[in-house]
């Protein structure tokens, strides 16, 4: 074999070696992603129905009942409080969190574990151990508020039972589930960061404010923005939350998109509203996308 | 004391209270499962009690009847057998696909990687209506087979991510090295690139498995029959009988199903928080 037609077949053997090892992780995600995406799609302008043989083309009829229910409006607007809120405590919080534990000291393995205890374990058992702090009756919150005379005996409010409430408990356990795994992103990030540069900016007579926002802050960008985009997905899209804590109560105070699409598609049996619903899922995370790629070529480049 | 002290000694101050006060109320809810996992039911179900001691003395009565009348038990083995063979399936996936991609030349590979991790981010509560109709109809409804179906789809992209980044730090110089003593170039990545592999490979092992014990809604959505529950259904939904919460068993079984899973997570942390950062931290 000559030299270059020899070239030429190391060239090409190793990437038909690298399609057939490929393959079967794309057909995966084809098979199990992509295709149920597009029944979702279709189902949505169907009439689909848990039971039912044969489905039908329905038009834009599922998406115009659904606009017209409280219920769906209620849906929409819950996801977008609970998100926002969640998001800015947890970037508060674990701002606050991640600069106190980045300097090592003693015992930090163990309150890191500790932290972190939220984000790690099975979130549906987190929120039943939620369920049973806020509990009507025997609430430990409760019990504090009464021993300290903030309400009386058994006048105290009912924390998952009241609207308000309700929602305020949502975003809480939201917010606690999430904010370890915050605080090790921007520990991670923090760890990346030179210090020489703020150091450096130090000696040239830059204050502590100017330091903060002009350089520490804009450093830190990417690696909040991270954080952000993973916890607005992990909380626009999460059903087990609101599911175990309220089931999207009281009187849909606290529906979100995800509990209104399984009520409606699984409990309900009306596939095709259901999947209508779940689809205002999509532009959120087609955003979402957006700006993680946006970030991941910035990282690239530099 | 100068001024500088004193200012060094409250930032120390403020930041020992932020720590405190973060961890206590992370933290909380597991001081919390593990003293009504101890607590006997009329201690517990007594409003003027000080829920914070124990007013009657410590009993074992739930840990017994979560272990004895429930089935509890079912519900650890059921989701012990799916993770593993969910873990085997993502390997056998995930390893070659990861390997095929860090190898593959130019911006392609970069771009084919990012987009598989994006893949992550479609949620199971965009796809579960439309899989429930396809489990359906591949007769796998009310069976745990449904979620070894399923849940690799749900581990191999971020997999792929997490290996990616672990095979393209071994220098190639390893493989061609082993090609030119005669192995394929398959050969070489069974032989000589997995076996050095093993670290990321451990990752991946226990990112998957926690993920098959985290995850809820097509656990909820596929499976009804309570003998054939994951812990992390059966516990919520199956340990209420009617109105009637229990509520120390529940916590007991909280507590046993987190905190091993929590410990084994903790050692790898590192290595998912780097696959998390999409390369914005290097």
């Amino acid at each position: 074999m000559s030299a270059p037609a020899r070239k030429a077949s190391a060239a090409r053997s190793p990437s038909a070696l690298g399609i057939a090892m490929f393959a079967p992780a794309v057909l995966y995600i084809v098979l199990l992603i992509g295709a149920p995406f597009a029944l979702a799609i279709l189902y949505a302008f169907s009439d689909a129905r848990i039971g039912a043989t044969s489905i039908h083309f329905a038009g834009l009829e599922n998406f115009r009942s659904i606009l017209q229910s409280p219920s769906f409006r209620m849906a929409v607007k819950n996801s977008i409080v609970f998100t926002v809120c969640a998001q800015v405590i947890i970037i508060v919080c674990s701002g606050m969190l991640s600069i106190a534990l980045e300097k090592p000291f003693r015992g930090r393995g163990f309150v890191r574990f500790l932290i972190l205890l939220p984000w790690v374990a099975p979130v549906s058992l987190g929120t039943i151990g939620w369920k049973w702090i806020l509990d009507s009756i025997y609430s430990v919150i409760t019990w504090v508020l009464v021993s300290l005379h903030f309400y009386k005996p058994y006048s105290a409010p009912m924390w998952l039972g009241q609207p308000h409430l309700a929602m305020a408990s949502v975003i809480l356990v939201h917010c606690w589930r999430l904010i370890p795994f915050s605080t090790v992103i921007m520990l991670a990030g923090m760890s990346a960061i030179s210090r020489e540069i703020p150091e450096a900016a130090a000696i040239d007579g830059a204050g502590f404010w100017r330091t903060t926002f002009q350089i520490n802050l804009p450093m830190m960008t990417p690696i909040v923005s991270v954080a952000v985009l993973f916890g607005t997905v992990f909380t626009f899209t999460d059903m087990t939350v609101v599911y175990i804590l309220t089931a999207g109560g009281p009187f849909d105070s606290t529906q979100t998109i995800p509990t209104l699409a399984f009520a409606t598609g699984i409990a309900g049996s009306d596939l095709a509203a259901g999947a209508a619903i779940s689809l205002f899922l999509v532009p959120v995370l087609v955003v979402v996308a957006y700006l993680m790629l946006r970030i991941a070529h910035r990282a690239e480049v530099v | 004391m100068s001024a500088a002290g004193a200012r060094r000694i409250e930032a120390k101050a403020v930041r020992v209270l932020v720590l405190v006060s973060f961890t206590v109320l992370l933290a909380f809810p597991f001081f919390w499962m593990l003293i009504a996992a101890f607590k006997q039911n009329l201690d517990l179900y007594t409003v003027e009690n000080n829920p914070f001691k124990f007013n009657l003395p410590p009993t074992l009565d739930h840990v017994r009847f979560l272990f004895g009348q429930t089935r509890f038990v079912r519900w650890l083995g059921n989701t012990a057998f799916v993770g593993v063979i969910v873990v085997a399936i993502t390997l056998l996936v995930a390893v070659p696909a990861a390997y095929a991609l860090a190898r593959l030349t130019g911006r392609w590979g970069e771009r084919l990687g990012i987009a598989i991790f994006l893949t992550y981010l479609i949620p199971p509560t965009l796809l579960f209506i439309p899989l429930s109709r396809v489990i359906g109809i591949l007769g796998l409804q009310d069976s745990l087979f449904s979620l070894v179906v399923v849940y690799p789809s749900m581990t191999i992209p971020f997999s792929i991510w997490l290996l990616m980044g672990f095979f393209k730090s071994i220098p190639r110089e390893l493989e061609d090295a082993a090609m030119v003593d005669g192995l394929t170039r398959f050969g070489a990545f069974l032989r000589m690139v997995v076996p050095i592999s093993l670290s990321g490979i451990l990752t991946v092992v226990i990112f998957t498995f926690t993920l098959v014990t985290q995850e809820f809604v097509y656990a909820l959505t596929f499976i009804s029959p309570e003998a054939r529950q994951m812990v992390g259904v059966g516990v919520p939904i199956f340990l209420v009988r009617g109105d009637v919460y229990y509520w120390g068993a529940l916590m007991a079984a909280c507590l046993v199903a987190s905190l091993p899973i929590g410990i084994v997570y903790n050692l790898f942390l590192d290595r998912f928080i780097a696959g998390f950062t999409v390369g914005s931290v290097k």
